[in-house]
């Protein structure tokens, strides 16, 4: 039951994009057409999941038994951008297509909030092993739920006409409130 | 006159102001300006990062090797974004509190690293200290504005003062919606502007 209120908390209620607003950026630019939303997603939950692994063991095998925890951002960037590299070598060698697509997604995987944004978050709420996995995973739901939401809106608004000056990144803002708007609505059902 | 110091210093303002035109740094000015003050110590805190940053990148330009440029940079910003979090930590515990994870997230703010790619990375270390303290200003005045419209349309308050005593306000605006649609306007209005000059 605790695993599924932290599934139902982690991809409604506190949805890391539209309510702790990580990773709107790279939603913004990468999540154009629904395919390229569903492949940045599969990366995202596959370098999260192992991430937050590799630093729930970092946390409490490193940094707390020695009181280093002023060096978690350090540390945790580190982990990031050697996984990213480490992803990118291991996709180099599966296939030559996946990497090229994954080049394309790299800088907004390195420079991206959602990644450490959850890391830091799970540290916070203090879970154990199991409950950070899921946290991590349902998390990449969350995120790409909303991810495939916004590929799906932004292929509608291509064809509107709008004033000019609302064009781009203003009418995704607002359209992405309005949507943040719908998701209060899950409010109260977990915490 | 494209590189003069005077044009590096203040094309962050408005020209290429990094939020309002380049719509970098999103995720931070989104999330931490619910209010007025709070807007500002995001906005103070990630201009330190960035003039520190900056200079040491420019410092260390000739011997960070190209292939390591991007790892070097991070690592390089995340010492600064640790200096910054115990200074606040010691200082404004309040706003500490108020900034809670994306204080460490700044480390993952494109504007930092983009600064720090494209500029300080190629220029002497004077005119990218001048860079970060233009570019700086534009973000810190954007999320000040940012966090000013959100506290008073929700509130009725600005930086804490009572404006419209009472019940008035619109709580939609402190909250998340409020932010994406706040900012979808501003930015608007700055294309409206842009146009016009």
């Amino acid at each position: 039951m605790t695993y599924f209120l932290i599934f139902i908390s982690a991809v409604f209620v506190n949805n890391i994009v539209l309510t702790q607003f990580l990773g709107v950026q790279s939603i913004f630019d990468v999540s154009k057409r629904i395919n390229s939303a569903v492949r940045f997603t599969a990366v995202v939950a596959l370098i999260m999941t192992v991430s937050s692994v590799l630093i729930y063991f970092i946390q409490t095998l490193v940094l707390q038994p020695y009181g280093l925890e002023y060096l978690r951002t350090l540390a945790f960037i580190v982990l990031i951008v050697g996984l990213v590299q480490l992803t990118g070598f291991t996709f180099k060698s599966i296939s030559k297509s996946w990497f090229m697509n994954y080049e394309i997604y790299r800088p907004h995987l390195t420079a991206n909030c959602v990644i450490l944004g959850v890391a830091l978050l799970s540290i916070n709420k203090n879970y154990d092993l199991s409950e950070y996995i899921v946290f991590a995973v349902s998390s990449a739901f969350g995120f790409g739920l909303v991810s495939l939401i916004f590929a799906g809106i932004q292929e509608q608004l291509k064809l509107l006409n709008l004033p000019k000056r609302m064009e781009g990144l203003p009418i995704i803002l607002i359209a992405a409130g309005l949507l943040a708007m719908a998701f209060m609505g899950f409010v109260g059902i977990a915490k | 006159m494209k590189d003069s110091n005077n044009n590096i210093l203040t094309k962050g303002l408005i020209k290429n102001n990094p939020l309002l035109v380049l719509a970098l740094g999103m995720c931070p000015a989104l999330a931490t300006t619910t209010s007025g003050i709070n807007g500002l110590g995001m906005g103070l805190a990630t201009w330190f990062v960035l003039l520190c940053s900056n200079i040491t990148v420019s410092l260390l330009k000739n011997i960070i090797p190209e292939k390591a440029k991007l790892p070097a940079h991070l690592i390089i910003i995340a010492n600064f974004v640790t200096i910054a979090e115990i200074l606040i930590q010691a200082y404004w515990p309040d706003l500490h509190d108020n900034l809670g994870i994306y204080i460490p997230l700044i480390v993952m703010n494109c504007l930092i690293l983009g600064r720090a790619e494209v500029f300080a990375s190629g220029h002497s270390v004077f005119k990218s200290a001048l860079d970060a303290l233009g570019m700086g200003l534009g973000f810190t005045l954007a999320l000040t504005l940012l966090g000013v419209i959100r506290e008073f349309m929700g509130t009725g308050k600005t930086f804490g003062n009572i404006v419209f005593p009472g019940e008035y306000g619109a709580l939609l605006f402190v909250l998340a919606p409020g932010a994406f649609i706040t900012l979808g306007f501003l930015i608007a209005g700055m294309n409206k502007l842009k146009k016009q000059s």
